[in-house]
């Protein structure tokens, strides 16, 4: 079965899962090939896309929605547990 | 772009031609009831207001409903010891030029004498109405509503980012779109008002989203400014602000061009702000009531929720949904998922069947007479600025 994950905006560096992918499958995403999922990725989470280092935006929606508490590689699961909410 | 509606008096375009029977409050709901069940096609609406509530919420909003250029005609029904009655409400909205009558339950006599002179009136107007043709309008003179309700982890992936670029298409069309539910617009102040038309609609933004975020507090009983609720993380939203630019994606990308209350209509064309609370049917009332035509619904588990005199599009965020409940929905943005299509492209197949509706074609909640009619309960579920101020919220 295919993985699939969606961009939304072109600025975005994350996609969301539209299945569950489990660790270690290649997800498809137009434009990102060869992608491939370091940890499961749940239903509706999010997985980064390119390099994010330490302290940079995490952009959905071409917004910034969060930054990165650490580095961050592609194909790596993205929440609450890699990343800082600014108040 | 042009659609074919009902011109009314004051230049404004129906896309339906209903003949309204309203309650200026609900004591006499059974009168407006036993109208319509004796005059097969009018319009019954009814509501749950009475003495308890907002005298001015509540006129305003059967005001701005009577207005809509959906009804051809209104034939108000009040009690007479009401807070508010049906004379100002017959009277606010005869300055829309349309036919419009009221009947005082005290005055004329109980049900009985009431209703006889009711369908009297109401066959007269609909034979009246029933005499009106469509005529070419331009797009301009259309105004969506925009909703959502029942939302999952799909809705901000599919269903609202599609309804964002059908609202884009209007705009550019010239058109009106009305975004709502100021509580889901927690943590997006700064986004939006980057795109305020200017200073006085952007400080307008900054008070509405911060209203929005207390009433979100005060719908959820718990604090909103950190912490999302648990079931959203688990849904793989990580804060506040993706939460609800998952909401505001309805509103697609265009210029903010003014804010504006519960049941006002706007005096902008382009993107408008209306301050409503999450309640589905209340913010749809509260959007008809500021002149929409037609609305577009968003939902991921399924709603068959409609509006009494206002097609509602139905656009449901995934496949699974749409196969299990087709009968309410209108189009299945799940296909960006599963069927291969781009956001844009169901963005335009919204925006086509929105002409379509807007031309006669009815939604499935119409199909379903899913007619509900509500006015939002000010200061029983949702806080007024002076609540906050006053009670320090």
């Amino acid at each position: 079965m295919e993985y699939k994950a969606i961009k939304i905006s072109p600025s975005d560096n994350v996609a969301i899962a539209v299945t569950s992918i489990p660790k270690g499958k290649n997800v498809a995403i137009p434009d990102n090939e060869g992608l491939v999922a370091n940890q499961e990725i749940p239903l509706g989470h999010k997985i980064g896309l390119v390099p994010i280092t330490k302290g940079a935006s995490i952009i959905r929606y071409g917004e910034v929605i969060c930054t990165a508490s650490e580095d961050i590689k592609p194909g790596d699961w993205i929440h609450v547990h890699n990343t800082e909410v600014q108040e | 772009m042009n659609f074919y509606g009902y011109q009314r008096e004051n230049g404004t375009y129906g896309v339906r031609n209903h003949v309204a029977i309203m309650s200026s409050v609900i004591c006499i709901n059974g009168v407006v009831e036993e109208i319509a069940r004796q005059v097969p096609g009018v319009l019954p609406l009814t509501h749950t207001h009475g003495c308890n509530s907002t005298r001015e919420i509540t006129l305003r909003t059967l005001s701005g409903i009577g207005r809509n250029p959906n009804f051809a005609a209104v034939l108000v029904i009040g009690l007479g010891c009401e807070g508010y009655g049906a004379p100002e409400v017959a009277e606010a909205v005869a300055s829309s030029g349309k036919p419009v009558e009221y009947l005082v339950v005290q005055k004329a006599g109980g049900t009985y004498k009431t209703a006889r002179k009711g369908v009297e009136i109401a066959r007269k107007m609909l034979s009246h109405a029933q005499q009106e043709k469509r005529v070419k309008a331009g797009l301009e003179h259309l105004t969506l509503g925009l909703e959502c309700g029942g939302s999952d982890a799909f809705s901000g992936i599919t269903a609202n980012p599609a309804v964002g670029a059908t609202a884009d298409m209007l705009i550019a069309e010239g058109g009106t779109a009305i975004i709502s539910e100021i509580t889901e617009m927690v943590g997006t102040a700064h986004l939006l008002k980057r795109r305020a038309a200017n200073p006085a609609v952007s400080k307008k933004i900054e008070t509405y989203v911060k209203l929005g975020t207390e009433a979100s507090k005060w719908e959820a009983r718990r604090s909103s400014s950190r912490a999302i609720a648990p079931g959203n993380i688990e849904g793989g939203l990580t804060s506040i602000i993706e939460k609800s630019l998952g909401c505001i994606m309805k509103g697609g990308t265009t210029t903010i061009t003014d804010c504006v209350p519960y049941a006002m209509k706007p005096h902008t064309k382009g993107l408008v702000i209306m301050e409503t609370g999450g309640y589905d049917i209340e913010s749809m009332a509260g959007m008809a009531a500021g002149g929409a035509q037609v609305v577009v619904f968003t939902t991921g588990r399924g709603t068959p929720a409609g509006l009494a005199g206002v097609p509602v599009i139905k656009v449901v965020s995934n496949s699974t949904t749409y196969k299990n409940m087709e009968g309410d929905l209108d189009v299945n943005a799940g296909t960006i998922i599963d069927g291969g299509k781009t956001i844009q492209e169901v963005g335009k197949e919204i925006f086509e069947l929105m002409v379509k509706v807007a031309n006669g074609e009815p939604t499935k909640s119409e199909k379903n007479r899913q007619n509900q009619f509500a006015i939002r309960q000010e200061g029983f579920n949702y806080p007024t600025l002076k609540d906050i101020a006053e009670k320090g919220l």
